[in-house]
């Protein structure tokens, strides 16, 4: 159930150039079903700025009734939301969309997560669940720079971790999918989100592959009901037929939305 | 008679809040907040003759205080809003107004015929005014004649009360306005979106991938408020305010300036519980102005030689 709740500023630190690790306690964390799901951000409760923000969520403690965001500090709504301290809230309304299936994978299979840039913190969640789930996990993670690197250590605890940057300051010269073309990466199912150019290389290099992808669009409501994050269906790519990203996704089977 | 209850022509609202259209889907969505049947309508999405897929993303920008979008009239279809859309709402005590667009005179006409005909169909809110299609839309909204032609040929057609929907974008709304009055209108809904623009630093280039999008949210509501006032006292038909309503204040202000209800439209996106809230808020707003109900605060702003007002279906 999407609830809309002031949740309790836990904790707020900078992880890197930019990006922000924020920590909020509250009762919707009890509403989050999988790995994969969103929260929309109202940072302020003055009209600017208006709309929220949709921040993807990095790590789930029910027993503390607290998550985790990761997230770049780029625009206003970012900037005021990285301004806040512990004590302060902030208001959420989620769990929204839906998340990644976790039964696409099977105990003692492989999965391969990759992640670009801001698209990584979801895949964190998820790790952690597969691994609880005795799946292998090998992580595939792309930044900007070497500045922009967070969480190697966190994902190499849960399995393999191979680091990409474009400009080659850290890790791997290049992108996601060339890293996992040089050390010959096999999987059951791989997860990825990130920014749209990285999903198309992976859907067409595997799109007959069992794969899921999470996108990320400008949104307006959330909910589904402003339809500004739409976006055709491989089915019918030039017709009528659609999917939102906000409430049918963010996460789609690859093959399923038009990227 | 509920304090807040009001009558206009085709409509009995019991509060005079509803969801602007274009900003609440079908309703859908808003069901799993809370119980439809509390607005005192609903505006539905705009609907065509046939579906629509609407433009490229992105499709909204932020701007301070307000939102541009350009979504372009997405739509199912004027058979699937008759075959699953209206029967589902009809589950709820609301009344339902049914945004009516086209490109074509001969579009509107066809399905202000047939949508009128639905049972929970209480009123149309003729869409002459989306700024986001190439064709019709804002064409018909923004020379006087072209607008009173079509909503005569709507008036004939339709099986309930038209109010229809105004643009900003004009040199004189109160022109418009009276041209539509005398065209046979039932009532107005005003106003719909400025045209705006934002540009993105980084690539030089237009946010919207249609370059330009309708301006609504708080940013634009002196803006209505004007267009009310002015309106107002220049017609003796109705008028459904809107722009940038947030808050019972909001509502308030533009029962002052002549609207006799309000849509609520950007700020459900904000707040999805904003309807329920400003219904829930109104009445205690009444008792600190000394205002026993709500319909006493039409045209309040007007001045001494105001007219009275008293609208009924």
């Amino acid at each position: 159930m999407i609830k809309k709740e002031l949740m309790r500023v836990i904790s707020q630190q900078s992880i890197a150039e930019n990006i922000f690790e924020l920590t909020l306690q509250g009762d919707l964390v009890q509403e989050i079903k999988e790995p994969g799901q969103f929260v929309h951000l109202k940072v302020t409760s003055s009209t600017d700025p208006l709309l929220r923000r949709p921040i993807s969520i990095a790590n789930i403690d029910k027993r503390e009734n607290q998550f985790t965001m990761i997230y770049r500090s780029e625009g206003l709504g970012t900037r005021v939301l990285s301004e806040k301290r512990p004590g302060e809230t902030v208001d959420v309304l989620g769990p929204l969309g839906n998340g990644f299936p976790l039964d696409a994978v099977s105990e003692g299979q492989t999965a391969l997560l990759v992640g670009g840039g801001i698209g990584v913190p979801p895949l964190y969640e998820l790790s952690q669940q597969l691994v609880d789930k005795g799946v292998k996990v090998i992580h595939v993670l792309g930044f900007q720079s070497l500045s922009a690197v967070f969480y190697q250590e966190k994902f190499s605890l849960l399995g393999d971790t191979y680091i990409a940057t474009v400009d080659g300051s850290y890790g791997e010269k290049g992108f996601v999918t060339d890293v996992i073309k040089k050390y010959g990466l096999s999987f059951d199912t791989l997860y990825s989100c990130g920014p749209t150019p990285m999903l198309r290389a992976i859907e067409s290099e595997y799109a007959d592959k069992n794969v899921y992808i999470s996108l990320e669009e400008r949104m307006g409501c959330g909910v589904g009901a402003c339809f500004a994050c739409v976006c055709h269906t491989a089915a019918d790519p030039t017709g009528f037929s659609y999917k939102k990203v906000c409430s049918d996704g963010p996460v789609f089977k690859v093959g399923e939305v038009v990227l | 008679m509920s304090r807040l209850e009001i009558q206009l022509p085709g409509l009995h609202l019991k509060n005079p809040i509803m969801p602007a259209s274009g900003c609440f889907g079908f309703g859908k969505e808003y069901a799993q907040f809370y119980d439809l049947s509390l607005l005192g309508a609903i505006m539905i999405k705009a609907t065509t003759a046939e579906p629509r897929f609407g433009n490229p993303t992105p499709r909204v920008a932020e701007t301070t205080s307000g939102m541009l979008n350009a979504i372009g009239l997405q739509n199912p279809g004027l058979e699937k809003v008759l075959e699953n859309e209206l029967p589902w709402l009809s589950q709820y005590d609301v009344p339902i107004i049914a945004n009516v667009a086209g490109s074509q005179v001969e579009d509107y006409v066809h399905v202000a015929r047939e949508i009128s005909k639905a049972p929970n169909v209480h009123a149309l809110e003729l869409n002459i005014s989306c700024p986001n299609v190439k064709t019709g839309g804002i064409a018909f909204g923004t020379i006087p004649e072209v607008a009173a032609e079509l909503t005569k040929k709507v008036k004939d057609v339709s099986e309930v009360p038209v109010y229809v929907k105004l643009s900003p974008n004009v040199a004189n709304i109160v022109d418009m306005a009276k041209a539509i009055e005398q065209a046979g209108a039932d009532g107005l809904t005003m106003i719909n979106t400025l045209i705006g623009m934002r540009i993105d630093l980084k690539t030089g280039r237009p946010v919207l991938a249609n370059r330009t999008g309708g301006l609504s949210g708080p940013a634009i509501k002196p803006v209505a408020i004007r267009m009310i006032y002015e309106v107002s006292q220049a017609v003796s038909i109705p008028i459904i305010g809107m722009g940038g309503v947030q808050s019972a204040e909001d509502v308030l202000e533009y029962f002052f300036a002549g609207a006799s209800a309000v849509a609520v439209g950007t700020a459900n996106f904000v707040d999805p519980f904003v309807c329920p809230t400003i219904i829930d808020e109104l009445p205690q707003l009444l008792d600190e102005l000394g205002i026993d109900h709500i319909s006493e605060c039409i045209g309040r702003s007007w001045g001494k030689n105001a007219k009275t007002v008293n609208y009924s279906s």
